[in-house]
């Protein structure tokens, strides 16, 4: 009798041990054809990135470009390389790097904060919003980097007209977002928040806002970038430092290649913002599904 | 009482049982007042179209102190409505709705509601969602969280505290939305066909679960169903509502025993012979739902 269960357990721990390597055979191949997968792509990526760089120097060597419109990689190098080791016309390259980025932020905290408060209050109060509805919907469609040389000359040429202009811009995004996510917050979850006895400052903190959130939060994205632009286009219709009059000032003396440079700042300044928004969104969504935000560009 | 009977109403009348004195078998009203009385209420809608949609009609009911009752009718037949009412989520066009003999006027702190969508809130956690009640009422932040605690045991829910709702199945989340109610220790308890979304067993088990929390917690409960042996295996009494505008048909005292089995308890005579009874009034009223639907589409 022993003799018999013994030899069941022996034989089920077999067939266990080899459900087991199956089962890991199977991971290993799968995690191997997903490695192979990534690596083919990163090296596909950089293949691509040398094909466009070079052919595009080639081209300038051989003549089918002329470099002096179009720029020339090797040369977009040597002038950041440049501003990097001698600084700029205006100034160390830091410094306009921080004076541009300090108008972005102040414009994008700013528009952020009054975008979401106004979302908030229409979202909420659907006689405002009936009331403002066709004045906003009129704002919204100016094209708002026109009130670029009223800022500047309402408010200077220092940093304020090009907040005012960046605050413009990321106003209208973040606002339309906030007022389109409060309108959707679910009815039964206000409903329910109530009945467990939510008063009306509960119910905005616990339920509109983080219910909100994923539709602000998505704003952002967005509207960082056009912080950036509210910045740059300011600098541009006057200013005395920053990454727009570089800009401006590398175009009226037909240096191509330094608009691009300046671009290329502009460019790894709003991936490094763009890095920063997305992990504050992965801390605040926490509670969403992963598969939501797992394949991203 | 030895067999079951049915109490109200003789077929001939198709009026609705006057109220409060209505309120049948001196077994459940343990005081002589009612906890829940709606007097001829009547609902209107304006529906998008521009026209008046009656949900209600003319409806009383009176439910006793720890009574059990069951509203069952047809699909889309009000009897949401008739929750939102006694919640106080809204109002009615006219009649009075009285909970506790006084009118209601607003939501009710002594009243609680499970809803029939998931209305758990997916960005807190089993925790935080259970100890929302409590923390919106103004108890300290660890007493709430304690008592929390206690409760997501009491739902078997232990070691899922740091769990978001879309990491549980439709039951656990079911069983979070029951201890979020339940925590609050209502003395009426509405509910709007809370398992409809459940599969069929998970769903037994969530009834028994519900009858013992209700047996410990003696709070009135209106339970609004479509499914008539879900009504009969839980309820004390069966109102059934006819096809919009509701009003109420009939209303049957279900005298089977407590404690119930409610996997078992349909196999009783009584309960097929109540089933037979209350089935013989439904059935208009569902073929009535069924016609409009058909000729609406």
């Amino acid at each position: 009798m022993s003799e018999r269960s013994n030899r069941l357990e022996h034989g089920e721990s077999d067939g266990a041990a080899k459900a087991m390597e199956a089962d890991s055979a199977i991971l290993a191949a799968l995690t191997g054809r997903r490695r192979r997968r990534r690596w083919l792509i990163n090296a596909l990526r950089l293949l691509l990135l040398v094909v466009l760089i070079g052919g595009w120097e080639l081209g300038t060597r051989l003549g089918l470009i002329d470099p002096f419109f179009w720029g020339r990689p090797s040369g977009i190098w040597q002038q950041l390389v440049t501003w990097v080791v001698h600084g700029t016309a205006q100034g160390p390259l830091w410094v306009q790097i921080a004076v541009t980025l300090e108008e972005a932020l102040f414009g994008f905290l700013i528009g952020v904060v009054l975008g979401i408060s106004f979302g908030v209050l229409l979202g909420r109060n659907a006689f405002l919003a009936e009331l403002l509805g066709p004045y906003i919907k009129a704002a919204n469609s100016i094209p708002r980097v026109t009130l670029a040389p009223l800022f500047a000359i309402g408010l200077g040429l220092g940093s304020q007209s090009k907040i005012a202009l960046a605050v413009v811009l990321v106003f209208f995004i973040v606002f339309f977002n906030a007022f389109q996510g409060v309108r959707e917050v679910d009815r039964n979850l206000l409903a329910n928040a109530r009945i467990l006895g939510a008063n009306r400052w509960q119910l905005f903190r616990e339920v509109i806002l983080p219910s909100a959130l994923t539709w602000i939060i998505a704003s952002l994205h967005t509207s960082f970038s056009f912080a950036l632009v509210g910045a740059v286009v300011g600098e541009f219709v006057g200013s005395i430092e920053g990454i727009g009059l570089m800009i401006q000032n590398a175009g009226a003396t037909f240096n191509a290649n330094g608009v691009f440079a300046a671009m290329l700042i502009l460019a790894a300044v709003a991936l490094l913002s763009e890095i920063v928004i997305t992990a504050l969104e992965r801390r605040l969504l926490r509670w969403r599904p992963t598969a939501l935000s797992e394949v991203t560009l | 009482m030895q067999h079951s009977q049915r109490n109200v109403p003789p077929a001939s009348s198709p009026t609705p049982c006057s109220p409060a004195q209505e309120v049948p078998s001196a077994r459940y009203s343990k005081g002589s007042t009612t906890v829940i009385e709606l007097r001829q209420v009547t609902k209107r809608f304006l529906t998008p179209g521009g026209q008046s949609y009656t949900a209600l009609r003319d409806l009383s009911l009176a439910v006793a102190p720890g009574e059990f009752c069951a509203l069952i009718g047809p699909t889309g037949c009000g009897k949401s409505t008739t929750l939102s009412l006694i919640a106080g989520l809204d109002t009615p066009s006219a009649g009075t709705v009285l909970v506790m003999g006084e009118e209601v006027h607003g939501t009710d702190p002594r009243i609680g509601y499970v809803f029939q969508t998931d209305a758990v809130f997916p960005w807190k956690n089993v925790l935080s969602n259970v100890a929302a009640g409590p923390l919106f009422r103004g108890l300290p932040k660890r007493e709430a969280l304690e008592r929390a605690r206690a409760w997501i045991a009491r739902v078997g829910l232990a070691g899922f505290e740091d769990r978001y709702p879309h990491q549980l199945s439709g039951g656990m989340r079911k069983r979070v939305a029951l201890a979020q109610t339940f925590i609050n220790e209502p003395q009426i308890l509405l509910m709007d066909e809370p398992f409809s979304a459940l599969d069929v067993q998970t769903r037994t088990l969530m009834e028994n679960e519900l009858l013992q929390l209700w047996s410990a917690l003696s709070a009135s409960v209106v339970f609004v169903t479509h499914d008539l042996e879900e009504a009969i295996a839980l309820a004390d009494r069966v109102c059934v509502l006819t096809a919009g505008p509701a009003t109420v048909k009939g209303i049957y005292t279900i005298d089977l025993p407590r404690p119930r089995n409610v996997a078992e308890i349909r196999f009783d005579p009584r309960f097929v012979r109540l089933y037979h009874d209350i089935w013989e009034d439904l059935r208009d009223e569902v073929m009535i739902s069924y016609e409009r639907a058909k000729q609406s589409s």
